[in-house]
């Protein structure tokens, strides 16, 4: 049964989590209104919040001063090609722990995960000596390989969640049904999976192009995405915020938008399975 | 054609032993159910018929070809399970002809068959829609329909019914009937309803803890029960065993006389009892009567409309002719 809201409690909550909800998006907000504001005005004080000389210079300047499109196709390929990649890998290994469990599959669940836990700078040294030593450094085939295998087990996890929530007896009706792996795969457990698969692949995507340690650490000039972009204009000879800030709505205005048409899918995808 | 021999099958999970080694034959054409309590593996014994679960000895044959290694998709069975296990994301038209599809059939005549088989079972209307679209009985007939139009060797039903409710079961366990009357192709038929088994078999098949208690038809089985067990289980109200003095006095250690074998009397009669719940069903009364000195009541059935109710003396006299008696170890004595 419901339970009962009062009214005066349902507006209660409502502000609540609105206030939150301002106070997490407010220094996006403020990024955004410092990207149009001059470099005097940016780091004004008292700070003005609205009532500004809006301008476009910044991003003129950031334009001339970089080739954004060039960053922003080595963000798609990186975010891209581990994603896909990533995918790949996962599907067939959460299928298999889903379909076929053996008595270690929750052990290896859980050792995946726990490789997550690990502070990423304790294998930084290894991995940009291996890099260096396979002649990868600076490439985004590297990149798409560190980081797929570093969101691999949160793709293995979100897919092996999805697939538990399809009853077995639809693969052995399917099995019956003269349906041999294949035709399995492809005919039914996909399908079923389409909503789960969708939004993995697009938390995947997005935490790849959030990626900054890695990104940041393995790349110089060729393969720098837009993290490394946002990251040379916190530059050493004076801080320029408002240009930094153009800088920065550049660099995440495209998975805003995405995330944006997306939300429902995403959310959906991250409570699957946990109300049903 | 579809003959199916189980020769020594035994299943064990790990060390668990859920089905002993068995050996059954089951006729071309036959209707048979496999009945039991839950847990006694009837419905493991059909997953390794279909091939859903590996055996872990023995071997079964279908048409006399060995099957044992043979994949479910190679055995030429079709299953019907208890949740239907449709394809949510399929329309019922997609449903039906997915084996056909997967067989390489011709789309023509892939569509043939559909619209064949919908016609038989009443979903000429539905084709087009999804089975979260349906009502319980109409998934279960798409169920049936993805079965019956591959043509299969022999049905293999998993408690099909056991999702419907009382009426609709009724109905669907006719349309079943009829269906095998009409298609003449073997069936396996799992079930724990007893009601089910006798109404629908050729043949039954006794289970419990993986063992075969008795094998017969419905009449056989209702006449002649091996033991206490297959006593117990089938008929409905259930046969009163009874031991002691009663069971002495005709030389056994239990003797058996279901409800409808006991004529009640509020004059006279063998034994003195008082009604406990009288359970008037119009057609049928079925008294729970306390005889002077047992300590479980018996079941009595007497003819519809008889006006005797809790606490009323009654008189019972059974009939000797279809006493059943057992021995020690709960085997029929002849």
């Amino acid at each position: 049964m419901a339970r009962a809201v009062t009214t005066q409690r349902k507006a209660i909550n409502t502000t609540i989590a609105w206030a939150i909800g301002l106070l997490i998006f407010f220094p996006i907000l403020w990024t955004i209104l410092t990207s149009f504001k001059t470099e005097g005005e940016a780091v004004a004080n008292p700070p003005v919040f609205l009532f500004f000389d809006w301008t476009l210079e910044n991003y003129a300047v950031v334009q001339e001063r970089s080739n954004y499109m060039r960053f922003l196709w080595n963000s798609i390929i990186i975010a891209g090609g581990s994603t896909l990649l990533g995918i790949l890998v996962a599907v067939p290994a959460a299928w298999s722990m889903a379909f076929v469990p053996s008595k270690r599959t929750k052990d290896i669940l859980l050792w995946m995960l726990s490789t997550k836990m690990l502070p990423a700078v304790g294998v930084l040294y290894p991995i940009y000596l291996l890099c260096i030593e396979l002649g990868v450094l600076d490439s985004r085939a590297a990149l798409v390989v560190i980081l797929m295998l570093i969101n691999l087990p949160i793709i293995v996890w979100m897919l092996y969640t999805y697939f538990r929530e399809i009853p077995g007896e639809i693969l052995e009706a399917a099995r019956m049904d003269g349906a041999g792996l294949k035709e399995e795969l492809l005919y039914i457990l996909t399908p079923m999976a389409v909503p789960g698969i969708a939004s993995t692949l697009l938390l995947n995507f997005i935490l790849a192009w959030n990626e900054a340690f890695w990104t940041l650490n393995l790349t110089a000039v060729d393969a720098a995405p837009l993290t490394a972009f946002i990251a040379s204009y916190s530059s050493p000879e004076g801080l320029f915020f408002a240009k930094l800030s153009a800088a920065s709505t550049m660099a995440i205005a495209p998975i805003l938008i995405l995330g944006w048409f997306s939300q429902k899918q995403l959310v959906r995808g991250l409570t699957f399975g946990a109300v049903k | 054609m579809g003959r199916i021999t189980l020769d020594k099958v035994r299943k064990a999970f790990g060390e668990v032993e859920v089905i002993p080694p068995l050996d059954l034959t089951i006729e071309d054409g036959e209707f048979v159910v496999f009945v039991g309590p839950s847990g006694c593996g009837k419905s493991t014994l059909l997953r390794l018929i279909a091939g859903l679960e590996d055996v872990s000895g023995g071997q079964i044959r279908i048409d006399g070809q060995d099957a044992t290694m043979v994949p479910p998709a190679k055995r030429g069975l079709a299953m019907v399970f208890q949740s239907y296990a449709l394809y949510p994301h399929m329309s019922v038209r997609k449903n039906i002809a997915f084996p056909l599809r997967m067989a390489k059939l011709d789309p023509a005549e892939q569509n043939r068959r559909v619209e064949a088989a919908a016609e038989v079972l009443n979903l000429t209307d539905y084709l087009d829609r999804r089975p979260g679209q349906l009502s319980g009985g109409q998934r279960q007939r798409v169920a049936i329909g993805r079965a019956i139009v591959r043509e299969p060797a022999a049905f293999l039903f998993d408690e099909p019914l056991s999702n419907l409710d009382a009426a609709l079961r009724v109905g669907m366990r006719l349309e079943i009937s009829e269906l095998h009357k009409r298609l003449k192709t073997t069936m396996i038929y799992v079930t724990h309803d007893q009601v089910e088994a006798m109404t629908m078999a050729d043949k039954i098949v006794v289970l419990r803890a993986g063992h075969i208690e008795q094998v017969g038809s419905p009449l056989e089985l209702y006449r002649e029960p091996r033991n206490t067990f297959v006593a117990g289980f089938i008929g409905s109200p259930k046969m009163n065993l009874l031991e002691g003095a009663e069971a002495e006095k005709r030389g056994a250690t239990t003797v058996g006389i279901r409800p409808e074998h006991i004529t009640p009397s509020a004059t006279e009669g063998q034994w003195k009892g008082r009604v406990g719940v009288a359970e008037h069903l119009g057609s049928d009364t079925f008294f729970h009567v306390h005889v002077d000195g047992w300590p479980e009541p018996i079941t009595v059935r007497a003819g519809g409309e008889v006006d005797m109710n809790h606490g009323d003396t009654i008189y019972l006299t059974p009939d000797e002719e279809r006493m059943h008696r057992f021995d020690a170890q709960g085997l029929r004595i002849a």
